[in-house]
């Protein structure tokens, strides 16, 4: 036996349980043919338990919450003047595209008050004078200041960079069997992929998202739209990028981006914002998000085997990566995993 | 409605007859709008529908563990549905498509006008609804409150009629009780009612105006307790129901002691 630990999937998740393992003195391994190449690189990075918080969803919100207080010292640690994260904390500002909108939003506002969670109210002109290029049709919007935002690809990259310095090593191989790796213990953080190499119920989520590019300071904060009842967000770069998503599909694991996906998150994102139809469009992609029956991920041992499931952690994957490193480190070094981690144990879903 | 039967009030049982199909429910669920599969699957259990509608655009039937996994476990008939279709063209592609994929004839019929009000178009409608009879699916339309777009949908040959009763997803209840009477008149088919829930009361006052099921989604997915929701939808079409057959009592101007004063 060659290593402590082999982490299956190199994606945020794994990359960042690996890092933290080997931080804690671990011998560790990560195993991925394409090792980012995953949800990571379709992500979008919002950080944003507060904005997309949702009825029936309290222990998701909970679990969120403490993995974005993970965040600032996780970003510290990792950010450095070569791989920079484009680490933002402005908050999210979310606004409603008509009347309707407006009351779905109103209705959101007092759900997040009853939860005690900071959001401020704001008039359309309010929302107008933080985020000028809104549309003028704006009826209102939210302040969610603790909401932050990242890169998630730059977080892969300055992951990659530190595990090299802590000499673990990438093997570039698909994992066939979980079965056959020969370690202490095996990580299955192999995102939509996880369900074919346990008995674990995660299925693939399809999600269409495009990279915008223009002018530096297009926006100053994550901006989400609410148009006629769906969601549209953009998310921006320090680097001029902007990031517009996200559809949500049942496809299997079908990645085609379609003219339907794409030209529906066009249409929302220019009603909130119409400038956007001046920049470039210059990347459409579709990944695809490890979904679960209860949205909740999946962290902790599978029950009957000696993996440890990093998985199904749905849209929430590079908000949870923190909190799930530090609990399955938790449970590698023999520790409690944590009150707020029983929730995604994955005997939860044993027959 | 057990009860029911036993006081002598009803003929046999009760059930939902749809194209020769018999149900024991007469709530029909949709599937948009959950926030999560579990959540769904909790909503389903308590309205104890038997029959759900799922949106074959965006879904792969083959897919593992999607929502049709879920209404297989449970039982559910899918009815697949054609929503997202503009034309009547889109409609036929995807209501084929859907009996390939599902092996089933059954298809509501929902052709859309516009995004802003998702209304359905009358003209697309009927079209698709004349060509899917003649091509052997049971077609169920989604149509707005119109008696006499209702009437030539069954002369069409459709299986049931599906008017709505405000716009979808909307909430606001049935806008025009008095077409949906007229429709239920004269409907030789059963009448569902179709769009604009937001609670149970709409769903009784549905059933009390003759309708002989609901079909809702929205007013139970996205309320903040979808599971229990769903229970007061369910109880609340068996209570509508039971009114409706128990024969209300005329409308008074003044009031009338209940206890006889001779």
């Amino acid at each position: 036996m060659t290593h402590d630990v082999i982490v299956v999937g190199g994606g945020i998740i794994g990359l960042s349980v690996a890092w933290r393992a080997a931080a804690a003195g671990l011998s560790v391994a990560v195993m991925d043919a394409h090792t980012g190449g995953g949800a990571s690189h379709a992500a979008a990075g919002m950080l944003a338990p507060v904005s997309e918080v949702t009825y029936t969803e309290e222990p998701l919100l909970r679990i969120g919450l403490a993995s974005l207080d993970l965040w600032g010292e996780f970003a510290a640690e990792l950010d450095d003047p070569a791989t920079p994260l484009d680490f933002g904390t402005s908050g999210t500002l979310e606004v409603a595209a008509s009347a309707d909108d407006l009351a779905v939003l109103d209705d959101l506002a007092r759900f997040q008050d009853k939860l005690g969670l900071p959001v401020e109210r704001l008039t359309g002109r309010e929302c107008r004078r933080l985020e000028p290029m809104l549309a003028p049709g704006i009826t209102g919007g939210l302040l969610c200041a603790r909401d932050a935002w990242v890169d998630p690809r730059r977080v892969v990259t300055a992951l990659r960079v530190r595990l090299r310095r802590l000499g673990v090593p990438l093997i570039e191989e698909r994992a066939e069997r979980v079965e056959d790796i020969d370690a202490g213990a095996v990580v299955l953080a192999a995102g939509s992929w996880s369900g074919g190499l346990a008995a674990l119920p995660v299925r693939p989520v399809k999600g269409q998202i495009l990279r915008l590019r223009g002018p530096k300071g297009f926006l100053g904060r994550t901006v989400r739209g609410l148009v006629r009842g769906s969601h549209a967000y953009l998310v921006p770069r320090g680097d001029g990028e902007l990031v517009l998503g996200a559809t949500q599909e049942e496809m299997g694991f079908d990645t085609t981006v379609t003219a339907g996906g794409v030209w529906e998150l066009l249409r929302d994102a220019r009603e909130v914002v119409p400038g956007i139809t001046e920049l470039e469009l210059a990347e459409t992609y579709a990944g695809l998000r490890p979904g679960t029956p209860d949205n909740l991920p999946l962290i902790g041992p599978v029950p009957g085997t000696r993996v440890i499931a990093a998985t199904g952690h749905g849209r929430n994957g590079v908000l949870l990566a923190p909190f799930t490193a530090e609990t399955v480190v938790r449970t590698l070094t023999g520790g409690e995993p944590g009150e707020l981690a029983a929730a995604c144990d994955p005997g939860r879903f044993a027959p | 409605m057990d009860d029911l039967n036993g006081a002598g009030g009803l003929p046999g049982a009760d059930e939902l007859v749809i194209a020769g199909e018999r149900f024991g429910s007469r709530l029909i669920m949709g599937t948009g709008g959950a926030p999560s599969l579990d959540v769904l699957d909790r909503a389903l259990a308590e309205s104890r529908t038997e029959l759900t509608t799922v949106a074959m655009r965006r879904l792969d039937p083959e897919a593992p563990g999607s929502v049709l996994d879920l209404l297989r476990r449970r039982g559910i008939k899918v009815l697949p549905n054609t929503a997202g279709c503009y034309t009547a063209g889109e409609a036929l592609l995807t209501a084929r498509l859907a009996r390939e994929a599902l092996e089933t004839p059954w298809v509501k019929l929902e052709v859309i006008a516009d995004e802003r009000t998702l209304l359905p178009d009358p003209v697309e409608t009927l079209d698709a609804a004349e060509k899917l009879v003649a091509d052997g699916f049971v077609v169920l339309p989604y149509i707005g409150d119109d008696p006499i777009l209702a009437r030539r949908m069954e002369q069409a040959g459709c299986a049931a009629v599906m008017p709505l009763g405000a716009p979808i997803g909307s909430g606001l209840g049935i806008r025009n009780p008095h077409n949906i009477e007229l429709i239920v008149e004269s409907a030789g088919v059963p009448v569902i009612l179709d769009a604009g829930l937001g609670t149970a009361s709409d769903a009784a006052l549905a059933m009390e105006l003759g309708c002989d099921a609901v079909l809702l989604a929205s007013a139970v997915t996205r309320a903040q307790n979808p599971a229990l929701m769903a229970a007061a939808m369910r109880d609340a079409v068996v209570a509508g129901r039971a009114a409706r057959l128990a024969g209300r009592i005329p409308r008074l101007r003044h009031a009338q002691a209940s206890s006889p004063s001779r």
